[in-house]
């Protein structure tokens, strides 16, 4: 099947400085694709390629299969929705929505026919005549979205568009992005730095670093299974310890203790070992440990109370390591200065490069 | 090769790579574009004002013939040696110190203007904007003859300082009268800018040094004024440059004793009709306020941030 | 930056601010007043004060060559107003909205009118029309004598960076995002032009237009020059008068001069309150 964006060898330089570097990229037809990175890291200039705004210094960009890498974003079956939302000041919320169409000369009944139908998916046919400066941000975004969508585009591209909402409404608009999108069934490319909103709306997400997309997966590969360290460390809180390759199955950290995990380097390599908080537990010296389970022991330095989950910092040989234990009865609390052990399932273990 | 899981590599076929020269052609496509838009006022202004420009600097090396014509040939370097005459340069010194003069008057007058404007409300701010720049707005000509009106000696201003028994008012030709009028017509240009700049100062720099124990002196010594000289300079270019070749000002309010450079200008156009020496005082003021308008911008705006 | 106003007792710095403020603005509209007040002076003598009297401006209107001023001075700016606006404002957007070789240049040379002082250009003018007619009629056998024509080109010259630079301030302020959003919608580069960026930049030409009005209504220096017999402008015309000494008439036609300029201001001021386009900063917050 035809992916819906295929970047192939992709670069864009800005006098020196390269942007982005060596691009590959598919994305699919239908799928919600998240382009997710600090800030600087090109995913936006990546977007702004394949709207057209910018022309690839090297490299090939098709759409369902057609070369469109120096197109002009008016010749493209795509429509992005800004960050700003970019409404024109000058004219209504229909005037807006209809715009797109006007350009390619549809029909005049039709054209209502069409503004009505995208006002009424995003629920503001009741301001149809309002202009844009009368609206809240939330409601502009959502005109934003149907003047995009009334072109009925292969693709939809989003550049961070909840970023100048408050939380609650963008919680709230997170949900009615997703929903819309599995009913409309168009191709979403969307743009953010929030990890937490790529993970919950995506179909897959590619995560992007200093010009070079560094991982491409469903939220649960990228979380689980990070492969760099970068990606390990972007989303969601990681404890990172240096490690020494022993063989295909362990490792020697720092301080000379020997855990088993999946390696697929050659011993000898230095590592980082990743270990997500919530996969450690900690457990009491007088507590017995599973045999199957590496375990670390330490010293409980910290523990921070967060109402539904509990942190601590355990100083051991091979690092500080944060533990994130559920606050409930049944899983024991832990003092401060206590000599604990922490355990976790080798399966857990990620291993990244150093 | 699959398609799935992983980095979603594609397959190679297909997909002309792109080359900076198509990049190359696009953008200058554009520019091409773009010039064609810039092409009437570049046409006109090389027309009608470079080619003048021109004429005027070709002219200050020609010769005046005994009958006021001027000679297009025996190219020489009279005219600029005459620059250097007594007579001369005692123009361009009245010249220079007049506007030195207006403009720190102008700046002792305006500055606490602009402080006042920019520490009150909103409100009252934009209203005081509107009430300064009403004079602004309107004709100059007719805001110099008011001072003619007012100066003169039987003025309403020597009516009252009779009647306060004193004499009559006899301002009218001196450079004071000049310097009144000049002030009066420049002042806006010094009070804009130093607003703007006192309006857009971070206040709570000034509420730190309170806060660390400076009198409301010290505060403005040392915090105010030092953020305010952007402004200060701006305003004191927009109007020591344009004083140096005030005209109309010095020929309504002035008088024969009080010729200032603009008037020697254009009396040689006029009245004595020796254009090259003409042409060479002009490509001289000119090259003064371009040198002035330079070291301005060199000493006091190195990072070159706009007004 | 909020202060507080008459809630603590005024310090004696501030009693001498705003009495220094009030000191200026009387300075700046004395002379005005006096003007405005002695035009509907009835007596001849203008310093002495009789009764009010509408006498000098129904003389402004009877009187020939002020109303022959009057009316080279409207013809000569509607001409250089329309064709200045027009010209500044393709000056700006090639400035602002495109890339090209000698760009540099081109935006000092429309700066330069602006800086160069009155005189030099009045001088540089005369000169150019007198060669240029002297070369013109040993070529082909007519020259054009100084009048309308001339004073109407040279206008335009300096007019047109005066509409550039206001034009280019508004094009700055223009959100770059919305000429973006009309590609995304299948604009053609001119589309855009016409359907967003004109609508919106048309307060910032609006106010060029109206500056280019002003100064040339207003200009004295280089109209003198440049003007022939009988095609003098009003305020050439009355510099003249007020050399000659102070008059009642001239009082008048002067009132009625601030009048119009004011109106001017008030209009140009009109425009700019219907600004669209700025860049966004916040929005409201709430569904």
């Amino acid at each position: 099947m035809t992916a819906a964006v295929a970047l192939q060898g992709v670069s864009k330089a800005f006098g020196e400085v390269y942007a982005v570097r060596d691009l590959d990229l598919a994305i699919r037809d239908g799928e919600f694709f998240s382009l997710l990175g600090p800030s600087g890291c090109g995913k936006t200039t990546t977007l702004r390629m394949i709207a057209g705004f910018e022309f690839p210094t090297q490299g090939s960009l098709q759409i369902h299969g057609v070369e469109l890498a120096l197109q002009p974003p008016n010749e493209r079956p795509v429509n992005t929705v800004f960050q700003s939302y970019a409404l024109f000041p000058h004219m209504t919320v229909e005037e807006n929505v209809g715009f797109g169409l006007r350009m390619k000369k549809v029909g005049g009944t039709e054209i209502a026919e069409r503004v009505k139908k995208a006002l009424d998916m995003v629920q503001l046919s009741h301001r149809a005549t309002a202009s844009p400066k009368q609206l809240s941000g939330g409601q502009q975004q959502r005109v934003a979205l149907a003047r995009a969508l009334v072109n009925e585009p292969e693709v939809l591209l989003l550049d961070e568009p909840l970023g100048a909402l408050d939380l609650k409404l963008r919680q709230a608009m997170q949900t009615e992005l997703k929903d819309l999108q599995t009913r409309v069934g168009i191709t979403f490319i969307y743009v953010t730095h929030d990890q937490g909103e790529a993970l919950t709306m995506s179909d897959r997400i590619g995560v992007m670093h200093e010009g070079r997309l560094l991982q491409v997966g469903t939220p649960q590969e990228i979380y689980e299974r990070p492969t760099s360290r970068f990606v390990a460390g972007f989303i969601g809180e990681i404890n990172l310890l240096f490690a020494t390759v022993v063989d295909h199955a362990s490792v020697r950290l720092a301080g000379g203790r020997l855990v088993a995990a999946a390696t697929g380097v050659a011993a000898g390599s230095e590592v980082t070992v990743a270990l997500r908080p919530e996969r450690l537990e900690l457990y009491g010296l007088g507590e017995v440990v599973p045999a199957t389970l590496n375990a670390v022991r330490g010293r409980v330095t910290r523990r921070v109370y967060f109402g539904d989950v509990f942190f601590y910092d355990v100083d051991t040989t091979d690092g500080v390591i944060e533990v994130k234990e559920e606050n409930r009865p049944g899983v024991d609390l832990h003092e401060i200065g206590e000599e604990a052990v922490v355990a976790w399932d080798p399966v857990a273990t990620t291993v990244v490069e150093r | 090769m699959s398609g799935d899981a992983g980095s979603g590599h594609v397959a190679a076929p297909g997909g002309a790579a792109a080359r900076p020269e198509l990049e190359e052609a696009a953008r200058r496509a554009d520019s091409r574009r773009g010039l064609l838009i810039a092409l009437p006022a570049w046409f006109y202004l090389t027309l009608f004002f470079v080619i003048p420009l021109g004429i005027v600097g070709v002219y200050s090396f020609a010769t005046r013939s005994s009958t006021g014509r001027t000679v297009l040939s025996d190219w020489n370097f009279d005219s600029y040696r005459r620059l250097w005459d007594s007579l001369v340069v005692e123009i361009a010194v009245r010249t220079l110190l007049l506007a030195l003069a207006t403009t720190l008057i102008c700046l002792v007058l305006a500055y606490p203007l602009a402080y006042f404007m920019a520490t009150r409300r909103p409100a009252v701010r934009n209203l005081l904007l509107i009430l300064v720049m009403i004079p602004f707005w309107s004709n100059f000509l007719v805001r110099t003859y008011a001072w003619k009106v007012l100066l003169g000696s039987d003025g309403p201003l020597s009516q009252l300082s009779q009647a306060l028994g004193g004499e009559p008012i006899r301002l009218l030709f001196t450079n004071t009268a000049v310097i009144i009028g000049l002030v009066y017509g420049f002042l806006p240009f010094m009070v804009l800018p130093l607003y703007t700049a006192l309006e857009r100062m971070d206040w709570s720099l000034v509420e730190a040094a309170r806060d660390l124990y400076a009198d409301g002196w010290t505060a403005f010594r040392k915090v105010t004024w030092p953020l305010s000289i952007p402004g200060v300079v701006a305003g004191s270019i927009l109007v020591f440059i344009p004083t140096l070749g005030a005209y109309v000002t010095p020929a309504i309010l002035g008088g024969a004793k009080t010729t200032l450079a603009g008037d020697y200008i254009v009396s040689q156009f006029l009245a004595a009709r020796n254009q090259p020496f003409g042409s060479a005082l002009s490509m001289g003021m000119m090259l003064i306020m371009l040198a002035a308008t330079i070291v301005y911008f060199r000493w006091f705006r190195p990072s070159g941030r706009d007004l | 930056m909020s202060v507080v106003t008459g809630v603590r007792p005024k310090s004696p710095a501030e009693r001498l601010l705003a009495g220094n403020a009030w000191l200026v603005f009387a300075f700046f509209y004395a002379p005005i007043v006096v003007l405005v007040v002695f035009s509907f002076n009835a007596n001849e003598n203008v310093g002495i004060w009789t009764e009010p009297s509408l006498r000098w401006y129904r003389e402004v209107f009877r009187d020939e060559a002020v109303m022959g001023a009057l009316r080279n001075s409207l013809i000569v700016a509607a001409i250089s107003t329309t064709v200045a606006t027009i010209l500044g404002t393709m000056a700006a957007l090639a400035l602002e909205r495109f890339r090209f070789r000698g760009q540099r240049v081109y935006d000092g040379l429309l700066y330069l009118p602006i800086i160069i002082p009155e005189v030099t250009m009045a001088v540089m003018l005369l000169l150019f029309f007198a060669q240029g007619f002297q070369w013109l009629d040993s070529a082909i056998g007519w020259s054009p004598t100084f009048g309308i024509g001339t004073i109407s080109l040279s206008h335009i010259a300096f007019n047109i960076s005066f509409v550039t630079v206001v034009v280019r301030a508004r094009l700055g302020q223009l959100d770059p995002r919305l000429e973006e959003a009309a590609a995304d919608l299948y604009a053609t580069r001119w589309q855009a032009f016409r359907r967003v960026t004109l609508p919106l930049i048309l307060p910032g030409v609006a106010g060029g237009a109206l500056l280019a009005l002003t100064l040339s209504l207003d200009d004295v220096v280089i109209t003198n020059f440049v003007a022939g017999p009988g095609s003098t402008t009003l305020p050439v015309y009355v510099f003249g008068l007020v050399r000659r000494g102070v008059t009642p008439l001239i009082n008048a036609v002067s009132v009625i001069m601030l009048a119009a300029s004011m109106v001017l201001v008030a209009v140009s001021f009109g425009f700019q309150r219907g600004s669209h386009g700025r860049v966004p900063n916040s929005t409201t917050e709430d569904g």
